[in-house]
């Protein structure tokens, strides 16, 4: 019942955060709402059993990616007024984008409610995973079964590192030397 | 304990308002924070579907899809900045050297 109550609210949250990411106007109130939807998130996932997912969600994504986005819109010092400008260079563009989200939103539903979910069920059960620790299987298996991944992921942020200081380093531009 | 279905549905709503996102803004910053809105949505199905299956390989697929989220927000941004610094806007209608 509590759990329903917190699913819930949560959910709640987390829509009308993610609604007023799209719609407001200025860029850094929708990052602080993106920011608020991703700590709900993580409320839902401790309610799935997943406390690891959940500290990473606030730690990776509230703190790490989301200081990123706000260092880069203050850095750049966006007015809304020259970013949402008022001509409409697209015709209807607002609507039909509306109107085909909803479309997409029914069929996600339909799929969802209509499809009877099977699967081979995994060893893992919510018992055995916390007499042994969320953390440490997700430690285990990280290191054991899925350790080819991760090597890659290794890989994919240092091409990333790399990839960040090439981009945006200043450029010599030869107009500033004349 | 509360229908998985539920979290399914949830997850279906963040993503549609994410594709919504990335259709009707302008700002490249705002279509970038609406994609991590849709990332967010895929790790909830994936999260539920790992606590339904009884499997932790979700958990782990979730971690992995961070790690590519990171390293996709640090070069987007680094795009964003270098094509500011090139044309002094980040609205994409008027980035469109590349458009047919």
């Amino acid at each position: 019942m509590l759990e329903g109550l917190i699913f819930l609210i949560m959910g709640l949250i987390t829509t009308a955060c993610a609604l007023c990411v799209v719609f407001q106007k200025n860029p850094i109130y929708s990052a602080i709402f993106l920011i608020q939807t991703m700590v709900s998130l993580a409320v839902l996932y401790v309610l799935l059993h997943a406390p690891f997912i959940a500290a990473i969600q606030v730690m990776v994504y509230a703190g790490a990616i989301m200081v990123l986005f706000i260092f880069v819109i203050m850095l750049l010092n966006l007015s809304k007024t020259d970013v949402e400008g008022d001509r409409d260079n697209l015709l209807f563009q607002k609507p039909s984008a509306i109107i085909l989200g909803l479309v997409l939103l029914v069929m996600i539903g339909v799929v969802t409610l209509k499809t009877v979910f099977q699967g081979t069920k995994g060893e893992y059960t919510p018992e055995s995973i916390s007499q042994i620790g969320n953390t440490q299987l997700v430690g285990k298996l990280l290191f054991t079964k899925f350790v080819f991944p991760f090597e890659i992921a290794s890989i994919l942020l240092f091409a990333a590192i790399i990839g960040a200081i090439v981009l945006a380093k200043k450029q010599i531009i030869k107009d500033e030397k004349v | 304990m509360i229908p998985l279905t539920w979290y399914l549905i949830l997850s279906g709503v963040l993503f549609s308002i994410g594709a919504v996102g990335v259709l009707i803004r302008r700002n490249a910053i705002v279509i970038f924070m609406c994609i991590e809105l849709m990332l967010n949505a895929v790790n909830l199905a994936f999260v539920t579907f790992s606590r339904q299956l009884n499997s932790m390989d979700g958990q782990i697929f979730v971690f992995f899809i961070m790690t590519v989220a990171a390293a996709e927000a640090v070069v987007g941004l680094a795009i964003i900045i270098a094509i500011y610094r090139n044309k002094a806007t980040v609205n994409v209608d008027d980035i469109n050297l590349m458009k047919w």
